[in-house]
């Protein structure tokens, strides 16, 4: 039983860290980035080439890609989506060409991925050691994931609930239309907290590329999990996003041991599409 | 930890080798002359969810093969002619429709001499009625099914590579057997598979032969292929005091399983797992010595054609072959190129000559036995570094079993 | 041009695609067949899509359903009456589904129909593993490329036939009223939620039947083949580009973004993706409107 429900936090760690990227880029900054998960992608193969060709510790990789992460989403911002958003007349017509934009996006990392990478599984062994937790024998690369999330979201939160610069990030969230008017450049606010989602993704993808396999074409596969955590936690919260991340974690871990690995996707759908009927803006959502 | 060094080289070599390819394709393309070349299309997945599997066992002996021929001055025709393969290469983006249409536009928009096939069981079954019906011979290489027979009947050019669910798991049972009377192992087995069409194939077919054999399958679950954590299936597979652990799964599943069960330090006596134990990248993700871990497929390391064959593929391509379905792939092409020249481009005797005749090809003289390869190495295992066939072990070649499994 | 030019002009040119088999090659049916596959499954998107704005993803729910109900029955019953037992399951499907879920709204919603496409993938799953022990199925049925093409093009004329007479109906201006503004369409006494139930359940049957029609011509299928998610998303994206809230929009989407692909797949294979993506991007900021709305817009110019 604590077996089960500490592998569980342990799988829901990495649903939650690849989460809390897109519900900053989605919740603040109001594009729907159907490329995020190809930014994790492009990050998992940063880290395989740091690791396998100049011999650079994943754990220290972070330090080169979360920044790149972060500058290669600002540069997205400044290039592609600002000009969306300043001629966008509403919010919805925003929604719709954020679609397309990040639709091309997607492919086009994808397509520089396969022509450099091929379209071959990579995978490399690093941190793949046991750890003991409380009685439980969880890999290290995994457990790192979790801390990882627990510890991004906890300053995460701290900043945005208890700083001037978070408490403009909640505004511009809960209100795009009438924060200007308390002197916040709402593009300027949009811009950072885009990028900070992508740096977010980029720590997502060199702790994940330690132990899951990955393609060049994979990343969709990431940014569907990580919308069904968005939406499950409520868009625009990072609290939100951890605990619909641990808790899907925990679903997954328990229905693969006590009914059956085959239903483990299933069980996570059907608990998420019943969340959304007893509450439709998700777990702390506070409205479409 | 161990590095994995082999597979960078390999990316800068590759840019290299698709920046020239692309050239290559555009000069070709450019000088294009029907009666000056052999036209030979394929469509396989370059994107989308299968391109994995594409890009290890299908697109770079099609490479390498062409290759070849060309160095060598081009396919021989009967009366001793050459002429230089020209290549029409389509993506399926992984997609059925994709495929399907791909090949209705290689018969009969581009008209070209010969086609090869997708990557993928279904894939492959997808386009089989329409190479039946424009009479191009249809090599079936990476496919594994039990009706092949059934096949060929249906579509009389259809030719199958890979044998099917059955002939690798009734291989395993009898290794099994062996061992247990041995006293090696006890009479319990865990099974887990991928939920697709490879994975429910191959333990349906595994479900009698080990019943048959006296096994009990004490955990016996499917789970879905987009399945990344493998620690609760493993544990509770240990739980049952099965001695043998056996997983029929792709290349994400293989490697995630191989580290999980290295984190929980679980040593059963007979690990075989699916698709990916026979990457030569293997032992690298694992980081560490992977012996007798068994899956599919195999070679026989002293066989001195097979070894230069993955020399040439190591040159050519920029990395190693795998060690299952590659040189079933490879044995294929030439076989087809070995039928050409004896009789020709005209597609209904080439289809007869792949059906009735001997080839010298990498697996050594090899005849197909209604329109199906049987001279397959069903079962491998890692020994000393290098992953070596142990079924059938009747054959010539064969390693004897190497039970049980070290550990990690 | 008076409508009843109109009308002839579109029954000519109707003709010319209906006899198409008769003097192209299998390649250009095969082609034909793609495009009108997608043209149906756009148009019957933006039938609910369109005027509700209630952008769905379960698109692959229904047209894998429809593929699905193919291959398990075409060898126990008549081909025709399969495809009826097709509408009548994704019928009911999207009845159920609807009843649940269309209180839902914005990207709530989007998402919500991703999941519900997955869930009934790993369902589907999950029964042929444990209980039929067969994942792939078989469909042996005698249609060729062309015959499929015939029951697309016939689909797709119904189609547009529908969308055109409930854009003239009460229940057409029921629901544009909703995606304009839902809490004036109701005050005014439209029955909001029925409008919406009852296009929701025709434009998935709809998609039901192109999955069911098309599914012959793979004859091997299996969830990862028929429940692939990118089908939902080409065809929201080809209605989007179109302009889903006018009848011809879809298919002035589906039609371009289809030879698109097909021409980038021929020419570039190797570097499809990327291409690809550069040309969306640069759609996306010439054409903000979709494509339709830019030629109003030049027409508009021009005048």
């Amino acid at each position: 039983m604590l077996e089960h429900l500490i592998n569980g936090l342990v799988l829901g760690g990495t649903y939650a860290l690849i989460a809390m990227g897109l519900t900053l880029q989605y919740g603040i900054a109001r594009i729907m980035n159907l490329a995020f998960g190809d930014t994790i992608i492009v990050a998992c193969f940063g880290t395989f080439v740091l690791f396998s060709g100049y011999q650079l510790s994943p754990l220290l990789a972070l330090f080169v890609l979360v920044p790149a992460g972060f500058a290669l989403s600002y540069a997205i911002f400044f290039f592609i989506m600002q000009p969306l958003v300043e001629r966008a007349p509403h919010t919805a017509a925003l929604e719709v060409d954020s679609i397309l934009v990040t639709f091309g996006l997607l492919f086009v990392i994808q397509g520089i991925l396969l022509v450099v990478f091929g379209g071959a599984y990579t995978s490399y062994s690093f941190l793949n050691t046991p750890v003991d937790l409380l009685g439980t024998t969880v890999a290290a690369n995994r457990l790192s994931a979790l801390v990882l999330a627990l510890v991004l979201g906890a300053i995460l939160i701290f900043v945005l609930f208890r700083t001037r610069w978070g408490m403009m990030l909640r505004a511009v969230a809960l209100a795009p239309e009438s924060a200007p008017l308390y002197g916040i450049d709402v593009t300027r606010v949009a811009r950072y907290a885009f990028s900070i989602g992508g740096a977010l993704a980029a720590s997502g993808g060199v702790v994940i590329s330690m132990y899951q396999t990955f393609t060049a074409t994979a990343g969709v596969v990431f940014t569907m999990k990580a919308l069904i955590v968005v939406i499950l936690g409520g868009k625009g919260s990072v609290f939100g996003a951890l605990v619909a991340g641990l808790i899907l974690g925990v679903v997954e871990t328990f229905v693969a041991a006590y009914i059956d690995p085959g239903l483990t996707l299933a069980a996570t759908y059907t608990v998420f599409l019943g969340i959304l009927l007893i509450r439709p803006t998700g777990l702390f959502g506070k409205g479409g | 930890m161990q590095k994995n060094n082999h597979k960078v080289s390999g990316f800068v070599r590759r840019l290299g080798g698709v920046i020239s390819a692309v050239a290559i394709a555009v000069s070709a393309t450019a000088a294009f002359a029907a009666e000056d070349t052999i036209t030979i299309g394929y469509a396989v997945s370059k994107s989308g969810p299968y391109a994995g599997g594409a890009d290890m066992t299908v697109t770079p002996n099609y490479q390498l093969w062409v290759h070849e021929i060309n160095e060598a001055g081009g396919l021989k025709l009967p009366g001793g002619r050459q002429l230089p393969i020209e290549v029409v290469e389509y993506d399926d983006r992984s997609s059925a429709e994709e495929v399907v249409r791909a090949v209705e536009r290689l018969a009969t928009q581009d008209k070209v001499d010969f086609i090869l096939p997708p990557w993928g069981t279904g894939f492959n079954l997808a386009v089989a009625p329409l190479m039946a019906k424009f009479g191009y011979p249809h090599l079936a290489g990476a496919a594994v099914t039990d009706r092949a027979s059934d096949f060929v009947k249906r579509w009389d050019t259809s030719f199958w590579f890979m044998g099917g669910g059955r002939d690798y798991t009734s291989a395993l049972s009898e290794i099994l057997l062996k061992a247990r009377e041995e006293g090696k192992i006890n009479d319990k087995v865990a099974m887990i598979s991928v939920a697709d069409g490879f994975g429910i194939d191959l333990a349906k077919a595994a479900r009698p032969d080990l019943e048959a054999a006296g096994f009990e399958i004490a955990y016996d679950k499917a789970f879905p292929p987009a399945t990344s954590d493998f620690a609760t299936m493993l544990n509770e597979a240990e739980a049952t005091g099965a001695d043998s652990f056996i997983a029929f799964t792709y290349p994400p599943h293989t490697f995630g399983l191989t580290k999980q069960a290295k984190v929980a330090n679980y040593n059963p006596p007979v690990l075989y797992l699916g698709v990916g134990a026979g990457f030569p990248v293997y032992p690298g993700i694992a980081g560490g010595p992977v012996d007798g871990v068994m899956s599919l497929g195999g070679v026989d390391p002293n066989s001195e054609l097979n070894v230069a064959y993955r020399a040439r593929h190591e040159a050519v391509v920029g990395r190693a072959p795998d060690y299952w379905g590659s040189v079933l792939i490879y044995a294929s092409l030439e076989m087809l190129a070995q039928s050409i020249e004896r009789v020709g481009l005209d597609r209904a005797a080439v289809t007869a000559e792949l059906s009735g005749g001997s080839f010298e090809t990498v697996l050594g003289t090899t005849k197909l036995e209604n329109n199906q390869l049987r001279n397959i190495w069903w079962t491998g295992q890692w020994q000393d570094g290098q992953f070596v066939a142990v079924a059938p072990t009747d054959r010539k070649g064969a390693a004897t079993p190497m039970l049980p499994k070290a550990d990690w | 041009m008076s409508s009843k030019l109109k009308f002839g002009l579109i029954v000519c040119v109707w003709l010319v695609f209906a006899a198409a088999p008769f003097y192209l090659s299998d390649y250009g049916t095969g082609l034909l067949l793609g495009m009108s596959g997608y043209a149906t499954l756009a148009t019957a998107w933006a039938l609910f899509s369109g005027p509700t704005r209630y952008v769905s993803l379960a698109t692959v729910a229904f047209f894998g359903t429809g593929a699905y109900t193919v291959a398990v029955l075409s060898e126990v019953m008549p081909y025709p009456l399969v495809l009826l037992v097709a509408a009548a399951i994704g019928c009911a499907l999207a009845a159920v589904v609807g009843l649940s879920t269309l209180r839902l709204a914005g990207v709530y919603f989007v998402i919500f129909t991703f999941g519900l496409a997955e869930l009934v993938r790993q369902t589907v799953t999950w029964w042929e593993v444990n209980i039929t022990h067969t994942l792939g199925r078989y469909i042996f049925l005698p249609l060729e490329g062309r015959h499929i093409y015939w029951q697309l093009l016939a689909l797709l004329t119904l189609t547009l036939i529908i969308s055109w007479l409930i854009g003239r109906s009460r229940l057409g201006l029921a629901l544009k009223a909703v995606g304009d503004d839902e809490s004036v369409a109701a005050h005014v006494g439209i029955d909001v939620t029925r409008a919406k139930l009852l296009l929701f359940m025709l434009s998935a049957t709809i998609i039901t039947l192109v999955g069911a029609i098309q599914a012959p011509r793979w004859t091997y299928i299996e969830p990862s083949i028929v429940f692939n998610p990118t089908l939902s998303f080409l065809t929201l994206i080809m209605a989007l580009l179109g302009g889903p809230g006018r009848l011809w929009g879809p298919m002035v989407g589906a039609i371009p973004l289809f030879l698109l692909f097909e021409w980038l797949s021929a020419n570039f294979p190797n570097h499809f993706s990327i291409i690809l993506g550069l040309l969306f991007i640069m759609i996306v900021f010439v054409m903000p409107n979709g494509v339709l709305a830019k030629f109003d817009d030049l027409r508009r110019g021009s005048n």
